[in-house]
């Protein structure tokens, strides 16, 4: 963790200045960055078909943790240090143990499946062709002109250049303009949090005052 | 894990420097990657290092477990309560302006709280999840 951010720094030094190490680099005229993101996404197709068939939980959960390493990879070829930071830390970090310390507490072997797997494949059948169907009347992707680009993005933009606000624009963006939306999402870590708590702990409070109640529970608890 | 040397020292030898690199992400979130999300997340990650290997005991002795819970609501009302004075000086909730003369140095003051807000709820969420997790099955 502590070299992935080290090196994301580095990188987001480099891009601000405009001269990232693999900006503008090219083998055969295929450029680095394109050549990168085939690399990283086919390793991501192979680790998805690897998760489905994987019957083994802890196989699973160290395959999602390698997904998501990827995904944070993918984030830096983007250029989405803080996202890959946040990927990087979440997925591969704070959701693998979350994950393992669930599997202590469950089995860790899936049963075997024992309906049939038409009506499944029918599903995720539908439900992928109405993604790709979706992605029809999306801009091409990072095209700079895209609508997503066009509404307040140049405008916090520019504002923070003429602000002088930090240098880092993510974080003017994130803890300035957009400071509801950021205490938005405090407030919905705040909300799981108290949740689990509550789903957890309720049920282990009741456990151990049946455990010795009746005293028969105490090994399970 | 009680006997196994290497990952005890190596772990003592590494905590530290976790634990500075999550301020560093903390404080350094102006000028490069990473906020307090991010560095809430390290800081739970020292903690859950440290329950990995000395035991869930001794990590609820060096960090309670009543605090990281108290941390879960105290993170949110430091966000709110930044907007709450930015009112209380004239300004609009989450307004900055009002905390320094200079407009650029009220903002960085703004967004240094905002940012412990969120660095205490996040850490304090990440670790109450993962004491609550471990805490279950013992």
């Amino acid at each position: 963790m502590n070299k992935d951010g080290v090196s994301g720094a580095v990188v987001e030094g480099a891009s601000v200045q405009g001269t990232g190490l693999i900006k503008g680099a090219s083998i055969e005229g295929v450029p680095v960055e394109s050549l990168l993101m085939m690399v990283l996404l086919t390793l991501l197709a192979v680790i998805t078909i690897a998760i489905v068939r994987q019957r083994n939980m802890f196989g699973v959960v160290m395959l999602a943790s390698i997904y998501s390493f990827l995904m944070a990879s993918v984030m830096m070829v983007l250029d989405a240090v803080d996202v890959a930071m946040t990927e990087a830390s979440v997925g591969a970090g704070i959701s693998t143990v979350i994950l393992l310390a669930t599997l202590h507490l469950t089995k860790s072997v899936e049963y075997p499946q024992v309906r049939g797997v038409i009506i499944p494949i029918f599903v995720s059948v539908v439900v992928g062709a109405a993604l790709i169907w979706g992605t029809m009347s999306l801009p091409p992707f990072g095209i700079v002109d895209a609508p997503v680009h066009m509404h307040t993005a140049p405008t916090y933009l520019a504002a923070s250049r003429d602000h002088l606000a930090p240098p880092n624009m993510v974080t003017s963006v994130l803890a300035d303009y957009r400071s509801f939306d950021t205490l938005g999402e405090t407030a919905v870590i705040f909300t799981a949090g108290i949740g689990v708590l509550m789903l957890l702990k309720g049920r282990r409070r009741k456990m151990l005052g049946e455990s010795e109640g009746q005293g028969d529970r105490g090994g399970e608890a | 894990m009680k006997l196994d040397v290497i990952l005890r020292v190596g772990t003592k030898l590494v905590l530290p420097f976790i634990l500075l690199f999550a301020f560093y992400v903390q404080f350094h979130g102006d000028y490069g990657p990473g906020g307090g999300f991010q560095a809430g997340v390290i800081a739970a990650g020292m903690v859950i290092l440290y329950a990995i290997i000395f035991g869930l005991k001794a990590a609820q002795r060096v960090i309670p477990q009543e605090l990281v819970q108290v941390m879960i609501p105290l993170g949110v009302l430091v966000y709110a309560g930044t907007g709450v004075v930015s009112m209380l000086l004239g300004y609009k909730f989450l307004e900055y302006t009002g905390f320094a003369q200079k407009f650029l140095t009220a903002h960085e003051w703004g967004i240094l709280f905002v940012e412990l807000g969120v660095f205490i709820t996040v850490s304090g969420t990440m670790s109450a999840m993962f004491y609550a997790f471990v805490g279950r099955g013992r």
